[in-house]
């Protein structure tokens, strides 16, 4: 008794002795690939510059700037109508479906696969092949994805399920098996419907799965890049009486990268205020979302 | 060619998180190489008085560059090391080297813009050895100050290429054509026989960012030019434009989309190809530069390239668009062996007989003494209406405020317009032409 508890306390001492050499190397590479640049970014963010190595301080200039900036604002609710709606589609097709293949029917496993398959295509392609698609239907129109700033919303929406729902439905998958058969059973004993099984038993169940597939769509829907540079690039614009324009189906993200790359080198420094500002929003939404749904988890 | 900045180019480059947090870097989808020992690269640099780092912008020019760049260093022995910027990205990547500790030696400042943004970051080429060689002051660019910020290393011309085979299938001349009204009658007639014919005029005016420059940048340019004739030339005061001539650039505009291979309707995401569609012979006209002289007359033989007729008063005198993006600018931030070594290279590059010849090649011309002589068609056609009296127009194009915001506001005011021409639409792309232009210069000097 008295040796296994030595043994265990020299165990503890050299995992100590030896945590830095297996710590070090993530903790380095955590700091100068995300915490300096982190740090840094939210200093430029209070800058004038044209590069990053060369700023002068100006205060909260950008920040007024990139609040009052009406494509930036314009921008926000676009990216928060499409967060909200592709979450709620992805997460209750992506259940259903999930749903479906853990009963028994025949080919369960083939169509797994195939519903997971589009989320293996990168952003970008998908955004040009959907695009092709969409147009390809709408010439028959005369009209195109690229005219109308509802064809590029359900278009983006369209393209956001195709591509997550995959994804989304294996997590779901793991959590239905999760499901005790004990507590199945003693439902159906008991005289449950199956919605009742469904509502009552399963879904509180499961609860974990959700809280990290809302938690995945959310985020994913308010970072969204490369789907939307692809599909619409922020086309149509809306040209303003002053010749300035709104890009309606441009996102958060992308409405930094053109306000950075494209907007001239006086507004760089907006574009990093406005990157600081995007962060905290997604920040802060994720972790109250988090929040929220932990409470509502069955503890097992 | 070179300004297109095209939605596809940015695949490499995006990393999310880099652009909007991490502040770092901008991202950099190029094709990279040293020529010359990387190993022994610093310490021949310093025994042979510098090295050159050239971050160049043409992706077609990559190739020759980096076979010359080795061709220079195995004669001279001093390390050139060319980086070329994906299609596209050429100001992100210049964003990012410029802040690296080996920033590039010799980099491209290319019109009004770029001298506003990186002027600070150029040595003044005044009586340096490579501006000796130069055989005109057409293609420089100076900034408010006199400061020879950049010289130009090449020029291109553009217009309305047109093919004489299918004109002359079609029963007309190309001589005829000498102004819009006997441009119009050729490009309506083809196009009303087109079945018959088996050709139409034009070829699609794709609005997608692989090809919507010919008309939000290079037809603009006839716009800007007249009315520098109007109000004297454009540089980089001008805060804005009155588009006098706006409904000129209408005219040719609407006579392209009407009478082309594609529905207007159909244009907006592109994807037509118009280059193959006029290597095909599927249309007479297309709008484009000299840089595709090589690839098209392959295909179609008897090419040639026309001005911009518009309806403008006197055009039977106009000739073809003339001018460049592409100027050198030397660091003034690099070493001083460093700075002479690249000038050494450069004038290496335009005097130098065989590496003068590749570099004709790819770029049409060089206006440089000693430089070989040009065998480019379109620039050969610019010469000959230079030489009947025809005037010279001048690329205004190059002082758009924030090109790419510009231009992606007029291709949107474009778009909507093609799919129903009404007078509101083109309202539109007044306000984002004439309008736009005001706005983004004050964006860009805020």
């Amino acid at each position: 008794m008295a040796k296994t508890a030595s043994n265990d306390s020299s165990i503890k001492r050299s995992t100590r002795r030896w945590a830095w050499l297996f710590m070090g190397p993530v903790i380095s590479a955590f700091c100068i690939g995300f915490v300096w640049p982190f740090f840094q970014g939210i200093y430029l963010s209070f800058c004038k510059f044209r590069l990053t190595s060369d700023a002068t301080f100006i205060g909260v200039d950008n920040y007024q700037a990139a609040l009052t900036d009406a494509s930036f604002q314009h921008s926000f609710w676009y990216t928060a109508l499409t967060a909200v709606v592709s979450l709620v589609l992805i997460n209750i097709l992506a259940f259903t479906v999930a749903y479906v293949l853990t009963q028994k029917i025949k080919g369960a496993n083939l169509f797994r696969t195939v519903f997971f398959m589009p989320n293996l295509i990168g952003g970008i392609v998908l955004g040009y092949i959907w695009s092709m698609i969409f147009d390809g239907i709408l010439a028959a129109y005369s009209t195109s994805i690229l005219l109308e700033t509802s064809y590029g919303f359900w278009g983006l929406i369209i393209l956001l399920c195709w591509q997550q729902i995959g994804y989304m439905m294996i997590i779901y998958i793991a959590g239905l098996q999760a499901v005790p058969e004990d507590m199945l059973e003693a439902a159906k004993i008991d005289g449950a419907s199956k919605w009742q099984t469904l509502f009552r038993v399963i879904i509180p169940n499961v609860m974990p799965s959700i809280t990290i597939c809302m938690f995945l769509s959310l985020t994913n829907g308010f970072k969204l890049f490369d789907q939307n540079l692809a599909l619409t690039g922020g086309l149509p614009y809306i040209i303003q009486a002053d010749g300035s324009t709104i890009n309606t189906t441009e996102m958060l993200a992308l409405n930094i990268y053109n306000t950075f790359y494209t907007a001239g080198a006086g507004s760089r420094g907006v574009a990093q205020a406005k990157a600081v500002v995007f962060f905290l929003l997604v920040a802060g939404l994720g972790l109250a979302q988090l929040a929220y749904t932990r409470r509502r988890e069955v503890q097992q | 060619m070179s300004m297109n900045v095209s939605r596809r180019a940015f695949v490499g480059t995006a990393g999310l998180l880099a652009t909007t947090l991490a502040a770092c870097s901008g991202g950099n989808g190029g094709s990279e190489s040293s020529a010359g020992d990387s190993g022994a690269g610093s310490a021949a640099s310093t025994a042979a008085g510098g090295s050159v780092y050239w971050l160049n912008f043409k992706p077609e020019l990559d190739e020759t560059l980096q076979e010359l760049a080795g061709t220079y260093t195995k004669e001279t022995g001093v390390p050139v090391k060319i980086v070329t910027a994906a299609s596209g990205t050429y100001n992100q990547t210049l964003i990012a080297e410029m802040d690296k500790s080996e920033a590039p030696t010799l980099f491209v400042i290319g019109n009004a813009a770029g001298v506003k943004e990186w002027g600070d970051f150029a040595l003044d080429l005044k009586g340096t050895a490579i501006e000796k060689e130069l055989n005109t002051d057409a293609y420089n660019l100076y900034d408010t100050e006199g400061k020879l910020v950049s010289i130009g290393y090449c020029y291109e011309c553009y217009g309305i290429v047109a093919n004489k085979d299918l004109i002359e299938k079609a029963g007309h001349a190309i001589d005829d054509i000498k102004d819009f009204e006997s441009l119009k009658k050729v490009v309506e007639d083809i196009h009303k026989r087109s079945n018959e014919l088996g050709f139409d005029a034009f070829v699609a005016t794709d609005m997608d960012d692989s090809s919507s420059w010919r008309v939000t940048g290079h037809l603009a340019n006839l716009e800007y030019y007249y009315e520098e004739q109007d109000t004297g030339d454009f540089d980089e005061s001008t805060s804005e434009i009155a588009g006098t001539y706006l409904p000129n650039y209408k005219k040719l505009y609407d006579l392209m989309i009407n009478n082309s291979v594609v529905e207007p309707s159909a244009l907006a995401t592109g994807g037509h190809d118009p280059a193959t569609q006029f290597t095909n012979g599927e249309a007479a006209f297309f709008l484009t530069g000299s840089w595709d002289y090589a690839t098209l007359s392959e295909a179609q033989p008897n090419v040639r390239m026309l001005p911009y007729y518009c309806g403008v008063s006197g055009e039977e005198k106009a000739g073809l668009n003339c001018g460049t993006e592409n100027c050198w600018a030397v660091n003034v931030n690099a070493t001083e062996e460093n700075q002479q070594a690249t000038i050494d290279f450069m004038v290496w590059l335009v005097s130098n007989p065989d590496a003068s010849a590749k570099m004709v090649e790819q770029l049409g011309i060089m206006p440089y003494t000693n430089a070989a002589e040009s065998t480019n068609g379109f620039l050969l056609n610019a010469a000959e209406y230079t030489a009947d009296g025809c005037y010279v127009m001048d690329w205004a194009t190059n002082y758009q405020p924030n090109v790419d915001q510009y231009r992606a506001a007029l291709v949107s005011a474009l778009n909507a317009y093609n799919s129903d021409p009404s007078d509101s639409n083109w309202d539109d792309v007044k306000k984002a032409f004439v309008d736009g232009w005001a706005t983004q210069y004050k964006a860009a000097n805020s």
